[in-house]
């Protein structure tokens, strides 16, 4: 395969990718979770990945903010670009690429902090010396105003942020990402803890913040995958299936695998 | 018998209406049996109240006769007059001259022991509050799985060590060198008792921490590390608010380790009542006078008496400090 098959045919008319992968393999100890990855996700666009449970999804969205290598035992081999940049490079600074890299978790995970500490935690770690408070406030209600929650929450600032609601929770993690001004915001299943009205609300967020944004989510749904996303790729059993846009992967798979998999033949 | 006769040879369908009539019953003695072993159970349950209570009681009825009655004069006080004034309680708490022996006019007051026993305490807790919750923090978010077990076991092995050892390296060898290296007369001070109950209460903290550290859910960490933080600043701005609950504890278990320890700081503190001006003070403290002073008293006399009351002000402070902690732990679950 390569990688003309795997990119949507827009990809000829000279687009910028916001993540380019090469020949990515990925290994947990001596299980082989990623298998020859190579993939270019488009800039300003939302991609989802989908895939039964397993298939490498979620290892691929968390090597491209290297969290994956929290865990001592995880080998890494292959080029991944962020913006041109190979992240594996040995000079690239992890802090600095998670500061571009922002990230949404499957449960929402607010910082045992109040709502406002949870909004400029990434500006205390990363320059809080040039910031005056009310640089901080600005950043703390603009990125609230940002994802809506500024009008609920603006008297309770001060509140702790694990007791707010599961839906405003994942927008306020949503939301301490953008002080930051990431290229890139990876979403990890972001709604499968939250109601129907949680996830209309957080896809609504997803489709304002596209395009500043480079959005990459993983779902189980393939429902949200479809009605969310622009581009979609289709993974199983740590290979790259099928990459295209959204409605063509939907409609016409080029695959027999991913024909299947949408018609809920498996997974 | 019967039971099993009949149930041997047949098939499962047999065996069912063999039986059936027979579940209901048991015999006298197997219910008898059991009853006991629940019973026991119960008792094992229950015994540890049982027990604080037992000694709060004997405790109590043993100090609180001075406390009502005020000095009077059991069969150990020999000396009319002595002490013949009623006990005034906030002249016991906060009058420094402790001349319990004095033919004349023995003095009870503790406050140069209570002041002894917190300067102690609260220079040990300097000395092992960062040593502690810095050891803990090590333990679960830095150190490898090997490098863990090893020093786990080696903290656990200093907890292992009994008091009245500690008490002699205070002795001879702390002694000397805080002689040597501060330049001061005497070894046995406050500095000295201090570092020893520092060590001691250091395993406390650093296990109670630990689990404390332990127990803040992987989400935090994870959502740290995406946000880019650096090692420090997880710990410094995640971990430790995450776990602040359960390291207070940490740190009131430790406390109330230092306060109750009785046999190192009896031999390193020197043993002399004064309140200190410096950490190269000899102090004394409540705890150490207990030990000391106990089997010289006549049973009964005020001087008994009063030993008894410090008691039951040593088990007020470590109760307090115990039930702050649980109120500490507790407040981890509600939230």
């Amino acid at each position: 395969m390569t990688t003309d098959t795997l990119t949507p045919s827009s990809a000829a008319a000279g687009v910028d990718y916001g993540i380019t992968t090469r020949d990515l393999n990925l290994w947990y100890a001596k299980f082989q979770a990623l298998k020859g990855i190579t993939v270019n996700i488009q800039k300003g666009i939302i991609t989802s990945l989908i895939g039964p449970s397993g298939c490498g999804k979620t290892t691929l969205l968390r090597c491209f903010n290297r969290v994956n290598e929290r865990y001592g035992y995880v080998t890494t081999k292959g080029e991944i670009k962020l913006l041109g940049k190979n992240i594996y490079d040995e000079d690239v600074s992890l802090i600095e690429l998670r500061k571009s890299v922002g990230m949404v978790f499957q449960r929402p995970n607010p910082l045992p902090l109040s709502v406002y500490e949870n909004v400029v935690f990434g500006l205390r770690i990363h320059d809080d010396k040039g910031l005056k408070k009310s640089d901080r406030d600005d950043a703390v209600e603009k990125a609230l105003t940002e994802v809506g929650l500024w009008n609920d929450l603006k008297d309770r600032l001060d509140e702790k942020a694990i007791t707010l609601q599961l839906e405003q929770q994942q927008k306020l993690c949503i939301a301490r990402l953008l002080p930051l001004k990431p290229e890139i915001i990876l979403m990890d299943e972001p709604c499968s803890a939250l109601d129907v009205s949680g996830t209309r609300a957080i896809e609504e967020l997803m489709f304002a913040l596209k395009g500043r944004y480079t959005i990459v989510i993983v779902t189980h749904n393939m429902a949200q995958a479809r009605r969310s996303s622009d581009e979609c790729i289709f993974m199983l059993m740590g290979e790259l299936v099928e990459h295209s846009r959204t409605t063509d992967l939907f409609i016409t798979p080029k695959n027999r695998k991913t024909a299947e998999y949408i018609e809920g033949r498996y997974g | 018998m019967e039971t099993i006769e009949t149930n041997q040879p047949s098939s499962s369908a047999v065996l069912t209406p063999a039986t059936a009539p027979k579940r209901g019953r048991r015999s006298a003695a197997a219910v008898l049996g059991e009853r006991c072993i629940e019973g026991l159970i119960r008792l094992c349950g229950i015994s540890a109240i049982v027990f604080v209570f037992a000694i709060f009681f004997f405790v109590f009825r043993e100090g609180a006769p001075i406390l009502f009655g005020g000095g009077t004069g059991g069969h150990g006080v020999t000396e009319p007059g002595a002490a013949k004034p009623s006990f005034d309680l906030a002249k016991f708490l906060f009058t420094k001259t402790w001349y319990p022996t004095s033919l004349n006019t023995p003095r009870y007051g503790i406050g140069a022991l209570i002041i002894g026993t917190f300067s102690v305490t609260l220079l040990a807790m300097v000395i092992a509050v960062p040593f502690g919750l810095g050891a803990a923090v090590f333990l679960s978010e830095f150190c490898g799985k090997k490098v863990r077990e090893t020093l786990k076991i080696t903290i656990e092995l200093l907890a292992a060590i009994p008091s009245v050892v500690w008490g002699f390296i205070g002795l001879t060898v702390m002694n000397v060198v805080i002689q040597k290296v501060f330049k001061v007369q005497v070894g046995l001070n406050v500095l000295n008792a201090a570092i020893l109950l520092a060590l001691m209460s250091v395993p406390i903290i650093v296990s109670i921490g630990e689990d404390a550290l332990k127990a803040v859910p992987d989400s935090y960490r994870e959502a740290g590390i995406a946000m880019g933080c650096t090692r420090w600043q997880l710990v410094w701005r995640v971990l430790l608010p995450a776990a602040k609950n359960g390291l207070l504890a940490a740190v009131l278990l430790g406390v109330g380790r230092a306060v109750g320890e009785t046999m190192a700081v009896l031999m390193a503190t020197g043993h002399s009542v004064n309140i200190p001006h410096s950490i190269f003070d000899s102090v004394r403290t409540l705890t150490a006078t207990i030990a000391a002073e106990l089997g010289e008293t006549a049973e009964g006399s005020d001087h008994y008496r009063v030993l008894f009351l410090i008691g039951i002000l040593l088990f007020t402070i470590t109760f307090i400090v115990n039930l702050l902690a649980d109120f500490a732990v507790k407040g981890i679950r509600k939230k």
